[in-house]
């Protein structure tokens, strides 16, 4: 079994508004699969679903080759989006009771407290109560209420709300190496920087429906429009200029670089780019020559906005 | 340990280390005791002797009243007839005297009917002018009786009193006085039944609400069923208030104790009625007494102990699992109160009913028809159960109060499991029938 999770055609429906329109996703094991959308795309609704908080109206959830059921809730880790603890409860107790609930036995919640607190360097607050400590401090006992029970799904909600950017790093670093020991994560966000980095698949859900799904570079190369930025230097650009326009779309580009060369965006439409080097390198000193790779962003931005 | 259990076990510990949990333990408990002490000791004060003072012009009443003069008595009288009235109306305004009885000359009895008044700055009690009106009343009837030459003595032996046993038929002999008894004790339960529900009712809406700002329920309901987590918090509170309960009747009772020996309630007789007299009067009332402990255990004790912990149970899930569902619904506890009127309502009529209806017929219309209605049957019934109700009526009560039980349960468990997850608005009853349905 190489999926993790199936979803198959769920439909959710409060009164006449329709949440989810038969959306189907499938994650691979061991991925770190990227849920996007805009708000109120259905992305909250889906993942309540996962976590059998709600239950779907249709369709059905096959969690590790097994119909979703109650047990699952323990294989399951997920951190909400809207989050917190029990503000008079003290932290070591909370975290025992939380893990307790996930069908670990006091003594083994436990010992994963200790591990977890000796991890992230935070043994003294184990008699604190909530209200006593930050809100990025409390982000972290979340963090470890989420994993402790070693689930094999880990679902994060906008998991770096919160978070300075010393501490996102080091959850992004755990997260990393939560996949390493074989967990698989999803990942709902609206930070396409954070996608870009730690992603290898994504859905993107708008208005209820499911639009794309993927492998990430499989996703950027249906998009990609084979497009390439250009430096050149020349000594003739009119004559540069007329050659090119004359088989390609061309604009300008904007990219870094020391020279003083002419830039360009070319989209290629049917050539290879061989095509394109070849009139370049007749006419000038190339400098720079780039495929244009959309960035999640943009097809986030592209797709929404259709 | 399975995850009901847990829950319950966190939210009794949750309850009873709360520092206002811990206060209200202890120190209700002392306010009570110390209310009751105050009032007693107040009571128990003895109030100035108020002197009045009697201007007697017909000379015929003056004795009635200055033959009632005793070191007991709220009032003594002094007879100033010889004085004169306008110096005694003066001296009112000094204080010498509380107020004056001015009796003038009358030709017949019936004369006297509307000429006699009473003089004084404050106006006196209601009871004491009816003492004074039945003294000056039923002199003037003897003098009636004298005149129309009827033998005074001989009316006085016709006059009889009678004295009605109630006595059941199954043949024992009963005490006036146990309806009561009966009233209070089915009272008393059904108030401490009241209580309750208001009280830890309340407790429950609060912890939910609490979860549900914190933000926690998410994380909560990811792992167990929303209605797990209701049962587990209404059982819980219940038990931290059982354990508040016990609380209070162990430090209540002690303290009554320790009160009653420290203020020296007198219970015996008084030193001036002869060692004869008062061994007749302890016999007496130890015979009273004693037909009053027979008749306590002649009430059916089993019936009442069993019925309050079923209309207990019954009473407090029922109520308790609408607080639970309020609290789901709303974001703070201001919110809380448009949807918190219908559920006091039925607790204060259920308390009236059994107070004004059930005492005057425990086994009238009205009394048993809100005996089966669910939302009072707890209340109701338990005040009923002392005068004996009819095994088929607390079967039908029952099997109604539990039926709706599990219904409301079943709607507030659906309303708790929308509501705890709709954050930042406050729901119409609209909208809350339209989460029956999702």
């Amino acid at each position: 079994m190489s999926n993790i999770l199936e979803v198959n055609k769920v439909v959710k429906q409060y009164g006449d508004y329709v949440a989810l329109n038969e959306v189907s996703l499938t994650v691979p094991k061991g991925s770190i699969y990227g849920l996007l959308g805009p708000n109120g795309a259905g992305k909250t609704s889906l993942i309540r679903i996962i976590n059998q908080i709600t239950l779907p109206d249709s369709g059905e959830i096959i969690l590790d080759g097994e119909k979703l059921q109650p047990k699952h809730v323990q294989y399951i880790g997920y951190l909400p989006e809207e989050r917190g603890l029990y503000n008079t409860m003290k932290v070591g107790e909370q975290c025992l009771y939380l893990a307790q609930m996930k069908g670990l036995s006091k003594a083994e919640a436990k010992k994963q407290l200790e591990y977890w607190f000796d991890r992230l360097e935070i043994q003294g607050w184990w008699n604190k109560k909530i209200q006593e400590l930050s809100k990025g401090m409390a982000q972290k006992i979340q963090f470890v209420v989420c994993v402790l029970h070693k689930p094999k799904l880990l679902i994060f909600d906008e998991p770096f709300s919160g978070f300075d950017p010393v501490n996102a790093t080091i959850i992004k670093d755990e997260i990393l190496a939560l996949r390493e020991e074989g967990a698989t994560i999803i990942f709902s966000t609206h930070r396409m920087e954070s996608v870009e980095e730690l992603c290898d698949h994504i859905a993107l859900i708008h208005k209820s429906n499911k639009l794309i799904e993927g492998k990430l570079d499989d996703v950027k190369r249906q998009f990609k429009a084979n497009s390439f930025e250009v430096g050149i230097l020349s000594d003739n650009v009119e004559g540069l200029m007329y050659a090119i326009t004359q088989k390609f779309t061309v604009g300008p580009a904007n990219f870094k670089s020391l020279n003083n060369e002419l830039k360009l965006e070319i989209q290629l439409g049917n050539a290879t780019p061989n095509e394109l080097l070849n009139i370049l390198t007749q006419r000038g000193q190339v400098t720079h020559f780039v495929e244009k790779i959309p960035s999640v962003n943009d097809i986030f931005i592209q797709t929404v906005t259709q | 340990m399975s995850i009901i259990s847990l829950i319950i076990k966190r939210e009794f510990i949750a309850k009873v280390r709360n520092k206002s949990f811990i206060v209200m333990t202890f120190l209700s408990p002392l306010l009570f005791v110390g209310i009751a002490a105050f009032v007693g000791y107040l009571s128990s004060m003895k109030a100035d002797t108020k002197r009045i003072a009697i201007h007697d012009e017909s000379g015929l009443f003056v004795k009635e009243f200055t033959s009632k003069n005793d070191v007991k008595s709220e009032y003594k009288y002094l007879d100033l007839s010889l004085i004169d009235l306008k110096f005694l109306k003066d001296s009112i305004a000094n204080e010498s005297y509380q107020g004056l009885l001015y009796i003038p000359k009358a030709n017949s009895t019936k004369d006297f009917e509307n000429k006699i008044q009473f003089i004084s700055n404050n106006s006196p009690s209601i009871s004491f002018i009816e003492n004074i009106q039945d003294i000056v009343a039923s002199k003037l009837t003897k003098t009636n009786l004298v005149n129309a030459h009827l033998d005074t003595l001989a009316i006085k032996n016709a006059e009889s009193k009678v004295n009605i046993s109630l006595t059941k038929a199954s043949g024992e002999e009963s005490v006036k006085g146990l309806n009561e008894i009966k009233i209070g004790i089915g009272g008393a339960f059904g108030y401490l039944i009241m209580m309750f529900i208001i009280i830890y009712g309340n407790m429950v809406m609060r912890s939910v609400i609490e979860e549900k700002t914190s933000r926690i329920v998410e994380i909560i309901i990811s792992s167990v069923k929303p209605f797990q987590l209701m049962m587990g918090k209404i059982i819980g509170t219940a038990l931290a208030g059982l354990l508040q309960f016990f609380i209070w009747a162990i430090i209540g009772l002690s303290l009554m104790f320790a009160a009653s020996v420290f203020f020296g309630i007198n219970v015996g007789p008084t030193a001036r009625i002869s060692p004869e007299l008062m061994q007749a009067a302890q016999q007496e009332m130890t015979g009273t007494a004693q037909m009053y402990i027979k008749e306590l255990w002649n009430l059916p004790i089993a019936s009442i102990l069993i019925g309050f912990v079923i209309y207990f149970i019954g009473g407090y899930f029922l109520y308790s699992s609408f607080y639970a569902a309020i609290g789901a619904a709303v974001d703070n506890q201001t919110d809380s109160q448009q949807f918190l009127l219908p559920i006091i309502m039925p607790l204060m009529l259920s308390v009236y009913v059994g107070f004004f209806t059930v005492i005057n017929d425990p086994h009238g219309t009205i009394a048993v028809i809100f005996s089966m209605i669910p939302l009072t049957s707890p209340i109701v019934m338990l005040m009923r159960i002392p005068f004996g109700v009819p095994l088929w009526q607390i079967a039908i009560s029952v099997t109604l109060l539990f039926g709706t039980f599990f219904s409301v349960v079943w709607f507030a468990a659906k309303i708790y499991r929308v509501g705890i997850l709709m954050y930042g608005k406050k729901p119409t009853w609209n909208e809350l029938y339209r989460w029956l349905k999702y």
